[in-house]
């Protein structure tokens, strides 16, 4: 839970709401862009984040990004995000 | 055993080592005197276990396993409270999934699941919004809970819920601080502590500067830290620096994510929408001045506690511990996991009577997990 994942900003859906789309270990989520907001949204397009329970906390460099995703992975935290992801769209799809 | 040779940058991680021991040498650490580092995040624990550094790294150095997990510290009322939420058939309750196997004084959120409770697993707090907006007759809570790395998240969730005017959305709010239960350790006149490794995520939000107490008042010196191994290991060579130089002050090692003062934003969410509790209970350590957050008046109406006249609220609750459960001893630091008399027989992830055996952070998992640390092995 407390460990974030990162994840590429790839789509802005909601400017109101500060909602973004991230690619996170190639999947694709819905994520709150506000505490990395520094400017117009659409300029956080292709920016990198630490995503942490469906926040962007953080910005990142694409480096950092991949060396983060590489260690997360054999801590087998990715799987552990992406499976917690899922929950969540089953949750809410009612598939509980 | 894992090697310094599966390292992504096994040079980097063997030149730590090295220079780590020739520090711990310098310093006269013995594996008879060892030098005690507590890492603070139980995520910090995990890592030290994967990648077994506890074994690799010079035996003057002891990594002592501090509260950081927020799962393992909820004490069993919580869990029953966040039952009894549930279980009120208006209520759909959510969750992170990390909570749903902490043993209750009857049974965990999964059993109550079982039994028929609605309770869903969400990733985000802003799950939890969604199936607001989506079941407007049914009331949805969400069970806040986690450290400074996650509050942010539940304010902005509480926030978004007041612009929209949500009826049906509450928060149960458990959440926590990490610098008071380390100046509780600190207190402790039984503690033995040199040094800090302090979690990175953390401070992401709240930058270091909450941690200069521990410096200044305590002279003890911490390092905040990121989560590969040879994070740690830098982390660890930079305590037994400052140690050496008998100059106590907090660093920054996770300079790349962690800005000195935090992030702007989730700090104003989290001024905006929580204040401090007098005290706040914590699974195995007791009552801790000023650990834990509640949400102001100002937004009462997302409060679970005021709407359904729950926790705090209302008064603690007194639900003993387990007998012979030592999860805040070794919490503390104190003894070892498997130490515990439970360890391994009353209590294994399947059987678990404290939350350290089932969190994926707890100590009492990753020695269970990973088969231990020097001392356990012998
Ligand atoms: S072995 Fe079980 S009872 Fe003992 S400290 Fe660990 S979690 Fe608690």
């Amino acid at each position: 839970m407390c460990l974030g994942i990162p994840g590429q900003i790839v789509e802005i859906t909601d400017e109101a709401r500060m909602m973004a789309l991230a690619e996170v270990s190639g999947v694709r989520r819905a994520v709150n862009v506000a505490c990395i907001a520094d400017g117009p949204l659409q300029g956080l397009i292709g920016e990198w984040a630490l995503i942490h329970v469906g926040f962007a906390m953080a910005k990142i460099d694409e480096d950092e990004a991949a060396q983060t995703l590489a260690a997360l992975h054999e801590l087998g935290e990715t799987q552990e995000a992406l499976e917690q992801m899922a929950a969540g769209d089953a949750a809410l799809e009612g598939r509980v | 055993m894992k090697f310094a040779s599966e390292f992504r940058d096994p040079k980097l991680a063997r030149a730590l080592l090295s220079a780590i021991a020739e520090k711990a040498d310098a310093i006269g650490a013995t594996r008879e005197k060892p030098v005690h580092i507590m890492e603070i995040c139980g995520g910090h624990t995990h890592s030290i276990f994967r990648y077994g550094l506890d074994k690799l790294i010079h035996e003057g150095i002891e990594f002592i396993h501090g509260p950081g997990c927020p799962v393992c510290v909820l004490p069993r009322a919580r869990v029953d409270e966040c039952i009894e939420l549930a279980e009120r058939p208006e209520v759909i309750f959510t969750t992170f999934g990390d909570a749903m196997r902490v043993p209750g004084s009857k049974k965990s959120l999964i059993q109550a699941k079982a039994d028929g409770a609605d309770i869903r697993m969400v990733y985000s707090p802003l799950d939890a919004l969604e199936l607001a907006r989506r079941n407007p007759d049914r009331e949805v809570v969400f069970f806040g809970l986690g450290f400074e790395t996650t509050t942010p998240s539940t304010a902005l969730a509480i926030q978004q819920a007041a612009r929209e005017g949500l009826k049906n959305f509450t928060v149960f709010c458990n959440h926590i601080t990490v610098p008071e239960p380390i100046k509780a350790l600190l207190d402790d006149p039984y503690m033995m502590l040199d040094g800090f490794i302090g979690p990175g995520h953390v401070s992401m939000v709240i930058g270091i500067h909450p941690y200069d107490f521990i410096a200044q008042d305590y002279g003890k010196p911490i390092v905040v830290a990121g989560f590969e191994p040879t994070d740690l290991l830098q982390s660890v060579l930079m305590v037994l620096t400052q140690i050496e130089q008998g100059q106590p002050r907090v660093e920054n090692q996770y300079g790349r994510v962690v800005p000195e003062n935090g992030n702007p934003v989730s700090l104003a969410a989290i001024e905006d929408v929580y204040e401090k509790r007098p005290s706040f209970e914590w699974r195995g350590l007791g009552e801790i001045d000023a650990s834990g957050l509640r949400i102001r008046p100002a937004y009462r109406a997302y409060d679970a506690e005021e709407k359904f006249g729950i926790g705090y609220a209302v008064g603690r609750r007194e639900v003993p511990e387990v007998e012979g459960c030592a999860c805040g001893q070794v919490m503390t630091g104190r003894i070892k996991p498997t130490q515990c008399p439970q360890f391994g027989k009353g209590c294994t992830p399947e059987t678990a009577l404290g939350a350290l055996m089932v969190s994926s952070e707890g100590a009492c998992a990753a020695y269970w997990q990973y088969g231990g640390a020097r001392s356990a092995a012998e």
